[in-house]
């Protein structure tokens, strides 16, 4: 029994280490809410859970069989008064516990602006926050600075102390943006768009990845967030300025299939409603958006043959496999070719040093799937070029 | 190469020799193991001519005691299977360091880690759950077996149709690579287009059908067959909260059911419930999920705070603490554990006021389950502590819990769970509680009832081994995974780069071995048992001076169970009838009336299986036909009217009569 209470201690024993407990140790001020609400609300229930295991072990021990000194009453089973208090007791630690959560749950709402820099500044009035638009896709991150008109991958900065907003949707299945330094995770979804609002009040690099696993290359599914001086981020922004590669709609298509542990990029420009259109899942000029299509069921909607028209044209999710682009975790029998193993696995996965950058497609295209290899019959070779434009949509 | 491809599709579907996975060393090597051992399994049952026995006293047996030690038998090796894949994880967790990749590609991997959660949740957990309440609650309310014996019989082997399901997964196609949760759209056709998240519904749905048929059948038991005079307000603690789980089993598991048809409509047919387009909506897929899966947490949980209610109260020799109170908990458990779902996503951009409710009603379950910790603890005040192994079990769990409720109360506060949703935290949290209260409630229900079963207690010795491995193999694999949530680590990560992070992936690795063996000294402790059954012997049929009605017979209990229906005027029945100086009546026996064995069960499940797996493979032709099969022969199954049969008086007087030289032996 002691030996279990002393092993239950342990996390604390590794609080002294000198890990990195960035839940812990945080340096964004929402993260750091979070983190103090994480104590308060452990303190508050240890004042329980600690007489209770205390008392456990010490009734164990007491009342043991071989204990003949100790009392036994074989008939008492009822109490008024202690049937009040353990009831009242958690009870109370509990309403402090929900009045604790119904505030905090409110103040920490990641759509909601944030109302303070740190615990001893407010945003002054009149600050407007950097928007970052953020997209999942199959495995990175598209970041979009619209004001700035630049556009990243696998890499995001922001000045330090400035409130931060990000636009979260997904071109692909669920995954959620974490970067556990600046603040907790919020789901990216395809057609829907969350809001986290956050600061960074430290300067730094942080970890930044996906929270929620989303297929095969889940695992490198992650970037850098650095915190720099407004200067330096001056600086960051002009550099992505002058990058060789433009994102637009047809840059995107490429960007948004497949592949694994993508080195930072950079995009000099963004086609301006791109996020929108990723947004509305019609970034493909043959694709009616998803705003458009509820606008149209708004006024009553179209029936027949023009209805059927808009269907084929709003199909997104089953388009890429019908332009010969496997879907993520197509193995067999979907697509005809066995499941990976390591043999199979190209070892050469992460591109060389810088190589990336100026490379015209920007994307691993050797992912670790092993699509597109050469005995494949009747599967398109996955260039990037050999795949013409989606003249034909998914005709189920 | 394919010229006949088109009869090659229509026999075998998309089936063909590409879905062995020949190329898999480790999956090469378990099949080779798998079949070394299931040949030799077979060879001893041919060469002991034990099919015969097998069948005719157990496949087929209607009895729900031997159905409920059945249902044991299959969590058991499941156990052994889902147990595999985490060590596989743990080992590959640990090793998958500074660049290295580990063995497991993701392909793998993520079925791995997939496969573990289902079986550990459907093919694990709850078979042992549903088998001991089928074995138990019966007994204890002096039934002489459950309303729906057939029905019984047909729910455990459709359970049985699901695992296997599940297990040719492994050497036929793969798994689902969704995770255990499955959500959409990443189990859309379009992003998951192979056979394994087919697998995963079809070994879900056969077995959902089992469940849900045993929910109905125990609540119709306890409702309508408890022994006269044994109001609710009498009723075992364990039965009584046998019942609240099957009503949370009744009105769960259709939504279960009903999310993953809406999901195969997708699937096969184009549907689009769950689609990111066409209006389709991954998040209702999240929201019914959950509706089914916070119940399911609490089906799990329920009984095992009955199984240590009763060895509590037994080995404290003690009336249980706070009766009324404890049921009082356990009825607002069974209603709150419907209206907390959303508290497994929080993050998915719900209001603040949604989160909160929802954060706030889950706090207030723990009130409840707080009131209940607190009455095993007044139990234990002012008893006689006997530290058999149910007791061991039951005071780790209270420590352990305690602990896992707590962090779970702190993942119900919707800011601190922003930081801590899908990360190791979360998975230490409810390995915490499903370790440390459900399966530790296992262990304390086998070894309690284990001598009511068979007439002979388990082992202490390689029991206590068996304890202490586990409970310190919890400690060191969960621990660790504590600490990791809190350095930001994410859960079903194949390999990590931050080499700091290592050291904790080898404790918990280690941990893992110290449940491994924990297990192999469990079964250990059962073959010992078995060895030395003469000396472990029990003929009382009262090892623990027991408080409940299933203590009143003999160890094991004839088929009837009772002799003559006990009359109960008291809680705790059996103790009462102690008290009171209960006389075992030894004539005036009656023929009794029983349900006779069918094979009706085991075919159904057969042939359920053939359809599943026709329908996971696409081969249309045998899934039409053993659709049918199920259908003609369920209704031809309802014109056997040769169902049941009288045990004679004399056979009666016969088994009590040599209850009676048994126990006339132990006076001496």
């Amino acid at each position: 029994m002691r030996l279990l209470r002393f092993l239950g201690l342990l996390p604390l024993f590794a609080l002294l280490g000198g890990c990195d407990y960035v839940i812990l140790n945080p340096s964004g001020d929402v993260a750091l809410q979070e983190r103090n609400l994480i104590l308060a609300s452990t303190g508050l229930m240890l004042l329980i859970i600690l007489p209770v295991i205390a008392a456990t072990a010490l009734f164990a021990w007491r009342y043991r069989a071989s204990n003949t000194k100790a009392a036994y009453a074989p008939d008492w089973n009822h109490s008024t008064q202690l049937e009040v208090l353990i009831w009242t007791a958690p009870l109370l630690i509990i309403i402090a516990l929900g009045a604790l959560t119904w505030i905090s749950t409110h103040t920490l709402d990641p759509f909601r602006p944030v109302g303070r820099i740190d615990a001893k500044r407010a945003v002054p009035t009149g600050t407007k926050p950097l928007v970052i638009d953020a997209v999942s896709l199959d495995w990175k991150w598209l970041f979009i600075y619209p004001e700035q008109g630049i556009a990243t991958v696998n890499a995001v900065a922001a000045p330090v102390d400035q409130p931060i907003e990000f636009h979260i949707t997904s071109g692909t299945v669920m995954n959620t943006l974490f970067i556990p330094a600046l603040a907790g995770q919020i789901y990216a979804m395809a057609g829907m768009e969350t809001k986290l609002a956050a600061v960074m009040n430290k300067e730094g690099t942080f970890d930044g990845f996906s929270g929620m696993y989303s297929g095969a290359g889940f695992s490198d599914m992650k970037f850098k967030f650095e915190s720099l001086q407004p200067e330096a981020f001056a600086a960051w922004v002009e550099n992505a300025k002058h990058a060789d590669m433009k994102l637009d709609a047809a840059k995107y298509e490429e960007l948004s299939k497949p592949s694994e542990k993508v080195r930072p990029q950079f995009y000099a420009t963004v086609q301006p409603d791109l996020f929108n259109k990723i947004l509305n899942m019609c970034v493909d000029a043959n694709k009616m958006c998803e705003d458009q299509m509820m606008a149209i069921d708004a006024t009553g909607g179209v029936a027949g043959e023009k209805g059927a028209e808009n269907r084929e044209k709003l199909i997104y999710d089953g388009a890429k496999l019908s332009e010969g682009n496997e879907a993520p975790g197509a193995t067999f029998p979907a697509s005809g070719r066995a499941p990976n193993t390591l043999k199979t696995a190209p070892q050469g996965i992460e591109p060389s040093g810088m190589a990336t950058q100026s490379n015209e497609g920007g994307v691993q295209k050797d992912d670790v799937q092993g699509r597109g290899k050469p005995h494949m019959d009747g599967m398109p070779m996955d260039d990037g070029k050999a795949n013409p434009a989606p003249a034909q949509i998914n005709p189920h | 190469m394919f010229s006949n491809i088109n009869l090659q599709q229509l026999i075998f579907g998309r089936l063909t020799l590409e879905a062995i996975p020949y190329h898999e060393p480790i999956l090469i090597l378990t099949f080779l193991g798998v079949a070394v051992g299931g040949a030799a399994l077979l060879g001893a049952l041919t060469y002991y001519k034990w099919w015969g026995y097998l069948w005719n006293e157990w496949f087929t047996s209607i009895d729900h005691k031997k159905i409920g030690i059945m249902y044991c038998v299959l969590a058991l090796v499941m156990l052994v299977r889902g147990f595999s894949d985490a060590l596989l994880m743990r080992s590959q967790q640990a090793l998958a360091f500074n660049g290295s990749e580990g063995y497991l590609p993701p392909h793998h991997y993520d079925q791995v880690f997939t496969a573990h959660g289902v079986i550990m949740i459907f093919f694990m957990a709850m078979p042992f759950v549903t088998g001991l309440m089928n074995f138990v609650v019966p007994l204890q309310i002096g039934a002489r077996d459950v309303a729906f014996p057939f029905l019984n019989n047909f729910s455990f082997w459709m359970t049985v149709a699901g695992a296997m399901t599940v297990m040719l997964s492994l050497f036929v196609g793969e798994f689902a690579r969704t995770g255990w949760t499955n959500f959409a759209p990443l189990s859309e056709s379009s992003y998951s287009p192979g056979v394994g998240v087919d697998y995963y519904i079809w070994s879900l749905q056969i077995a959902g059908i089992g469940t849900l048929l045993s929910g109905v059948n125990l609540i119709a038991t306890i409702v309508k067959m408890r022994a006269p005079g044994m109001s609710f307000m009498k009723m075992p603690i364990f039965t009584w909260t046998a019942l609240c789980t099957n009503v949370l089993i009744v009105a769960a598991f259709p939504i279960l059911t009903a999310v993953l048809a809406l999901l195969s409509l997708d699937r096969y047919l184009g549907f689009n419930f769950f689609t990111n387009d066409l209006g389709g909506n991954p998040m209702m897929y999240v929201n019914l999920l959950w509706i089914w899966g916070h119940p399911e947490v609490y089906i799990l949980i329920l009984p095992l705070f009955g199984v240590f209610s009763e060895v509590t109260s037994t080995f404290c020799g003690k009336r249980l603490f706070g009766y009324a109170s404890m049921i009082y908990a356990t009825v607002v458990i069974t209603i709150l554990a419907y209206l907390v779902w959303l508290h497994h996503f929080f993050t998915m951009g719900n209001g603040a006021s949604v989160n909160s409710f929802f954060g706030i009603t889950t706090m207030i379950i723990s009130i409840p389950t707080g009131a209940k910790i607190f009455n095993w603890l007044f139990t234990m005040y002012k008893g006689r502590i006997r530290f058999e192994l149910p007791m061991m079990w039951t005071v780790a769990f209270m420590i352990t819990f305690v602990i896992g409720g707590m962090t779970g109360v702190l993942l119900a506060v919707p800011p601190a769970d922003f930081q801590l949703h899908n990360s190791l935290f979360l998975v230490a949290h409810f390995h915490n509680v499903i370790i440390g209260g459900t399966f530790f409630g296992i262990m304390a229900g086998v070894a309690y009832w284990w001598p009511k079963a068979f007439g002979f207690k388990l082992d202490v010795y390689w029991g206590k081994w068996s304890f202490w491995l586990w409970v310190s193999g919890f400690y060191f694999a969960f621990m660790p995974l504590y600490v990791l949530g809190l350095m930001g680590v994410t859960r079903r990560l194949n390999h990590f780069d931050d080499p700091s992070l290592r050291i904790w992936f080898v404790i918990a690795a280690f941990g893992a071995l110290l449940v491994a063996g924990g297990i192999g000294t469990f079964f250990y402790q059962i073959y010992v048992s078995i060895r030395e059954r003469d000396v472990l012997a029990d003929v009382t049929g009262d090892p623990w001076d027991g408080r409940t009605l299933e203590w009143s017979t003999s160890s094991p209990p004839p088929s009837y169970n009772f002799a003559f229906t006990p009359m109960v005027h008291d809680l705790d029945a059996w103790t009462d009838m102690k008290k009171r100086g209960y006389v075992r009546p030894l004539n005036g026996y009656q023929p009794i009336h029983m349900p006779k064995s069918t094979p009706a069960g085991i075919i159904l499940s057969g042939l359920s299986l053939a359809f599943g797996f026709a329908m996971i493979w696409y081969i249309w032709w045998l899934a039409a036909l053993s659709f049918v099969a199920i259908v003609v022969y369920t209704i031809a199954h309802t014109f056997n009217y040769n169902r049941d049969f009288y045990i004679s008086a004399e056979e009666v007087t016969r088994t009590e009569e040599q209850r009676s030289r048994m126990l006339g032996l132990t006076k001496v």
